[in-house]
């Protein structure tokens, strides 16, 4: 035992979860999975779907799969407190809003503008 | 004096202190990241229809990158896990790997940079275009008073006297990697003498609207991965002595500092297809 763990074992140690190597085995699933995404995003990317939309829809799926896992399980979303959640809905709210006034623009041209 | 709330959750939140204060900093980072995104967004949709680049970048490269920091957050999450389970050898095991991927990750993406700040568009006198990789600059090189050569490993583009239609096709050798055209393409060394050159630039943040866009968010992102990597660095040094007087705030902290570098491994997580295979 180092100088490190011995001096840690003379204070209160951190709240040890006896349970805790079932969440270490979570997190190794949800690292192949996320290693099997990023494989399948680089696949996806070559096939041709006929249609560049489905191949933008398909990564950004597969994208928002991945990061769900990271924030679900990585930073524990998943099993956070109230204010967490509060947080993170205000930001996803003002967050989707930025999107829709991106999206809202593209039709927008200046005025006397020449479109064909 | 003490500040509260470090360790122990405080009544009204449900969470230590630097836990409230670290999601609400993410939040912030979400909105910045976020109107980038968007303008990305804007700019790509909005351009002109065939005028926005494709396989400008390096998938296998990117492909390394993904997976690099994917691997750098089970390291980030098990360190943390490690110190759950009063396992501090393993967590800096674990945190060791973390700073290395951090590196490993920082290298790739400075080879990437490297390589379009080595990439010119040549725009020749006589209404042609050369495009490639600098390989050789002659010492007496000197755009301004036309003396000197330069040497790319590339191809010549045949514009001049072409119609703009013909020029779009042309250009899609270098615009479009994946079109049928640019497949066709034999790269080769080009001797270029200055007083050929109108100008020359390369592939820099300033060449076009694409790789402003790039440079930004990858550039952005590539200060995350610093600024993490240096706080994780430093958790790992100096920093750990907190393990030997007050474990659980130091378990604490190291929750912080991945918190922080799971959401920099979220970023990347969209831009790398956005940018790399889209």
């Amino acid at each position: 035992m180092d100088a490190h763990q011995s001096a840690a074992a003379n204070h209160p140690a951190p709240a040890l979860d006896p349970h805790f190597a079932h969440h270490v085995r979570r997190y190794l699933y949800v690292f192949y999975a996320l290693i099997f995404g990023t494989l399948i995003t680089v696949g996806a990317s070559y096939i041709p779907w006929g249609n560049r939309e489905i191949n933008i829809g398909v990564a950004l799926f597969i994208a928002v799969c991945k990061a769900s896992l990271v924030a679900g399980y990585f930073m524990h979303l998943i099993s956070e407190r109230k204010m967490v959640y509060g947080i993170m809905a205000f930001t996803a709210f003002f967050f989707i809003g930025l999107m829709f006034l991106t999206l809202g623009a593209l039709n927008d041209f200046p005025r006397h503008t020449i479109t064909h | 004096m003490d500040i509260p709330y470090t360790v122990e959750a405080r009544p009204d939140t449900g969470l230590y202190n630097a836990k409230v204060g670290i999601w609400l900093f993410l939040a912030s980072e979400v909105m910045l990241f976020g109107a980038l995104f968007s303008s990305y967004i804007l700019l790509r949709v909005g351009s002109q229809e065939g005028y926005w680049p494709h396989g400008w970048l390096n998938i296998p490269l990117g492909t390394a990158n993904t997976l690099v920091l994917i691997t750098s957050s089970i390291t980030t999450v098990m360190a943390w896990a490690s110190l759950k389970m009063n396992q501090f050898n393993r967590f800096k095991l674990f945190h060791a790997c973390t700073i290395c991927l951090a590196l490993v990750f920082v290298c790739i993406k400075s080879y990437e940079y490297h390589d379009k700040f080595t990439h010119y568009s040549v725009s020749l006198a006589d209404g042609n275009m050369a495009d490639g990789h600098l390989i050789e600059k002659s010492p007496d090189f000197d755009l301004a008073h036309k003396t000197g050569f330069v040497v790319l490993h590339g191809q010549k583009l045949e514009l001049a006297g072409k119609s703009a239609e013909a020029r779009d096709i042309e250009m899609r050798k270098v615009n479009d990697l994946h079109s049928p055209e640019a497949r066709g393409v034999h790269l080769e060394e080009v001797k270029i003498p200055a007083a050929q050159i109108a100008s020359m630039e390369s592939y820099g943040p300033w060449h076009n609207t694409y790789t402003a866009i790039y440079f930004t968010l990858t550039g952005l992102h590539a200060l995350h991965v610093i600024a993490g990597a240096l706080v994780i660095g430093f958790l790992w040094g100096p920093g750990s002595k907190l393990w030997r007087t007050d474990p659980e705030r130091f378990t604490n902290r190291i929750e912080i500092s991945g918190l922080f570098w799971h959401f920099v491994d979220l970023v990347w997580i969209f831009l790398f297809p956005v940018l790399y295979l889209l």
